[in-house]
This record gives structure tokens, C-alpha cells and sequence, in this order.
């Protein structure tokens, strides 16, 4: 057995919070200057301009990106071997994110109630994902979800017969209908397969991906780089003022599913797309 | 497109001379309402109470700021996504409420308010929180501090660059930017 402290972690989470939430990913900001180059639209070329300006602010400053600062989600790939030393791990988290936020004056954007929607003031509870894996290392991948994308995300039951044009279908419908609101240009992950649920989370852990790669089944990259040509087709742009940039990246992850059933789950990520993983 | 430079409060006449697609900077003082401060402001008008700022000719911003760190006057303050408030708006342009700043599509109902009240609605760049935050020159909360980032706030804003997306005539920047570049 392997063991890694409380302690530890904490420290860890802390620091990707801060760090996820000051710096613009390199894939992110490649992908904004490969996308100026082909904008058409004026107002779309300055947008993109200034959203790089914004991340070259952030990160001399030292200041959030964006201040929805997100709420805080966690993909976890624990080792068997691995033994947490201390406390829980997911108290360890939740303890890493309220440090994090509070040190590194981020949002604190959760509310302990739905309804009665009062907030937590710490930016807890983290949302929290864990995955049984063999060996001794702890992956955890940090990926703070804005809410203003999160909105236009959305899920169908399709049914087997509708196929990839289903699919596709609906994926354009829920760009195109999203338009202006997730701040694009956005990135769209997409969980095909599995049960309802499944496909909700494969469609998040997709928005993990940097941008720029693709899945290693030939078939599903292939709809990938057909649907980020559809996407960019809708004319939608950046900030939803027109122009071709209106997705940086098509997503998607699969998993078997039931002869009755096609699961298919969109999650938007705005243009920000926060994400980073630090192994133990 | 014109870039024009406007100075609060927003009145009539200024909003009848700004078109869909103008480059607006604005400098003065503007409000910050979004979800939870609207509903509290909609609360206060059905109970017969005075809402927390003149809201005649003034401008609403949606926005949730990040704290500020020390030396700074705000953190991190972009437009967060405005139909979420569509429902809780007419009453307050009937007011008049002249302007409001915000990411994002209206419903029909805001519209229709907007052009019978000749309001504006003005877009800033989602997502841009950093940069925005350099305009901003003093802020104060003026009601409901226990709503946190949701209070209303008061700002002090210098050339805070914004884009009419909806103007008092109802033309839609989103729609007709949208049309140039669809491809089918």
C-alpha cells in the first residue's frame, strides 16, 4: 500500500482552484490565435483579441479569467494500492476547494439548496467523480464549471434508429439553440451511450480533453471533426455576434449501451474551458 | 458601426441616437443586479417598498463579481447570462429603467418593454472578467450584502466598452450578425 496524507492533497487542490482559475490553458489560447486567423467577422477578430488580452491580464495579475469561477468539478482515478492517510479523500477535496477559493478570491458560487438557495460562502461541496483504477498513483482532474454554459447543456434519449444523423442532429440543435449564452466560442463535449447518467458524465469528462486531440476510435473522431465543421457552419461566432469561430473543439466519449437505448448527453463548456490534472 | 462615448444618467435621447451594432463606452454610475437581487427588487415593488437606487434613467449590469484582492477595487466582474432575469425586467423598465448590460438572448416580452419604454440593452464580452474590472473606479454596496457577489452594487465606471445588441427600436445585433455568417 501506498500512502498519500490528507494533507497533501489539500495543498494540491488548493493550488490547481487558484492556478485553474488565473491561467487560460496553452491549448486554449493556441486555439484562439488558429481561430483569429480564419475569422471573418470584424467584430468575432476583435472579440478574440480581447479575450486574449483578458487571459494576458489574468495571469499578470494574478486574478480570475472570469468571475463565475465555477463550481468545482472532479474527475478522481485512484489506485487500489493507494491508501488515504489522515481523513477521507473527499473531505480532503471539499476542505482543498474551500481553501483555494478563499486564498485565491474566487466566486463562491454554490448555493446548499436548490430551492431555498442559500449560499455555502466556500464554493463547497465539490462535484466529485471517482474511478477505481489499478496501481499506487491518485489522478485528479480539476475542471470549475461556469453555469452560464452549463445552462445550455442538455440530454436526449434517442432511439437506436435514429444513428449517427440523430446524433448529429441533435448536437447542432443544442448549439444553434444555445447561440449567444455559453460564451463561444465554446467547446462541446458530448457522452454517447451508457444509461442516462452515464452519458450525462461522459459528456463532462470529455470537456477534460485538451483541445486539439481527439478520440482514439477512428469512427468517433471522424464525427468530431464533422460536427466541429457543422458547428462552425451556424454562423453563431464568438459571443454569438457572428462570424465562423463558434466552437474551438467537438468532444465525445462513448460507452456501450442497452439494445433499446442511445443515450446522448451535450455539455457546452464556455471558451475559457478550464482544465487540469496533477498526478500523485 | 459607431464607437460612441456616453455618460450616466442614460436618458432618452441618448438611448434614441444608439443603434444595434455601436461601440458604446460608458462612463459614470451604473448598478449590479442578477438572479437573486432582481427577485428581491420584485419583492419590494409588489410590497409598495422604494427599490434600492433611482431607477430612472439608469443601467443595470448582471453581474456577480469575484472578491476583490487587497488593493484591488473589484475582482473579476463579466456579464453573466441575461435571459435568467427576462421574467423579473418589464416591471422595471416600466420604471424606466434605461439600460442594461449582459451576455446573451432576450424574450419577446423584454423586447416589446424595451421598445415601448425606448430602453437599450448593450452586451460586454462574456468571459473577458479581468479586463472589465480595470474600468471599474469605485464600488459600494448599496442593498441586500447578505445575497453576497448577488448584492446590488454601486459603480463607478470609466469607458466600460460595451456593444448595443438590442436597440430602443428592437433591432437585434445577434440576429443580424448571425444571418451574414450561416452557412446552408
Amino acid at each position: 500500500m501506498r500512502k498519500i496524507h490528507v494533507n497533501t492533497i489539500i495543498k494540491k487542490i488548493k493550488n490547481m482552484c487558484i492556478k485553474g482559475n488565473y491561467n487560460l490553458g496553452v491549448d486554449v489560447i493556441e486555439s484562439f490565435k488558429k481561430a483569429k486567423e480564419k475569422e471573418e467577422s470584424p467584430i468575432g477578430k476583435d472579440i478574440l483579441d480581447k479575450l486574449l488580452l483578458n487571459a494576458k491580464i489574468a495571469k499578470e495579475n494574478e486574478v480570475p479569467i472570469c468571475q463565475d469561477t465555477g463550481m468545482a468539478v472532479f474527475f478522481i482515478e485512484i489506485g487500489q494500492e493507494v491508501y488515504i492517510e489522515g481523513g477521507t479523500l473527499t473531505d480532503a477535496i471539499n476542505e482543498g476547494v474551500r481553501q483555494g477559493y478563499k486564498e485565491g478570491y474566487l466566486r463562491k458560487s454554490v448555493v446548499k439548496d436548490p430551492l431555498f438557495r442559500e449560499n455555502t460562502n466556500d464554493n463547497t461541496p465539490a462535484i466529485i467523480h471517482y474511478d477505481l483504477v489499478e496501481g499506487d498513483k491518485l489522478k485528479i482532474y480539476f475542471a470549475p464549471k461556469g453555469f452560464g454554459s452549463e445552462n445550455m447543456s442538455a440530454l436526449k434519449m434517442l432511439k437506436p434508429s435514429d444513428g449517427i444523423n440523430g446524433v448529429k442532429e441533435f448536437v447542432l440543435d443544442v448549439v444553434e439553440k444555445a447561440g449567444p449564452n455559453p460564451c463561444p466560442p465554446i467547446v462541446v463535449g458530448v457522452g454517447i451511450g451508457g444509461t442516462m447518467e452515464k452519458a450525462a458524465i461522459l459528456a463532462k469528462k470529455a470537456l477534460l480533453r485538451d483541445i486539439g486531440t481527439f478520440n482514439k476510435k477512428e469512427h468517433i473522431k471522424n464525427l468530431e471533426t464533422e460536427l466541429l465543421e457543422e458547428i462552425n457552419k451556424l454562423g453563431v461566432g464568438p459571443q454569438g455576434l457572428g462570424g465562423r469561430t463558434t466552437a474551438l473543439a467537438v468532444n465525445i466519449e462513448t460507452y456501450p449501451t442497452h439494445i433499446a437505448g442511445l443515450p446522448v448527453a451535450v455539455n457546452i463548456n464556455c471558451h475559457a474551458s478550464r482544465h487540469l490534472m496533477v498526478e500523485l | 458601426m459607431k464607437n460612441i462615448e456616453i455618460t450616466t444618467p442614460l436618458t432618452e435621447s441618448i438611448v434614441e441616437k444608439l443603434n444595434a451594432g455601436d461601440k458604446v463606452y460608458i462612463t459614470g454610475t451604473i448598478y449590479t443586479a442578477r438572479d437573486a437581487a432582481h427577485k428581491k427588487m420584485i419583492e419590494t415593488l409588489h410590497n409598495g417598498e422604494e427599490l434600492p437606487f433611482d431607477i430612472k434613467d439608469s443601467i443595470i449590469y448582471y453581474v456577480g463579481p469575484c472578491p476583490p484582492k487587497p488593493g484591488q477595487i473589484i475582482g473579476s466582474c463579466g456579464p453573466t447570462t441575461s435571459y435568467r432575469m427576462d421574467d423579473l425586467t418589464p416591471p422595471l423598465l416600466e420604471l424606466g429603467l434605461r439600460g442594461m448590460i449582459g451576455k446573451g438572448k432576450r424574450n419577446q416580452k423584454v423586447i416589446d418593454s424595451m421598445i415601448k419604454n425606448k430602453a437599450v440593452y448593450f452586451a460586454a464580452i462574456g468571459g473577458a472578467g479581468a479586463l472589465i474590472s480595470d474600468c471599474v473606479k469605485s464600488s459600494e454596496v448599496i442593498a441586500y450584502e447578505e445575497l453576497g457577489t448577488e448584492a446590488v452594487r454601486k459603480l463607478c465606471v470609466e469607458k466600460l466598452p460595451v456593444i448595443v445588441v438590442i436597440d430602443s427600436k428592437g433591432n437585434n445585433l445577434y440576429d443580424i450578425e448571425n444571418k451574414k455568417y450561416k452557412i446552408k
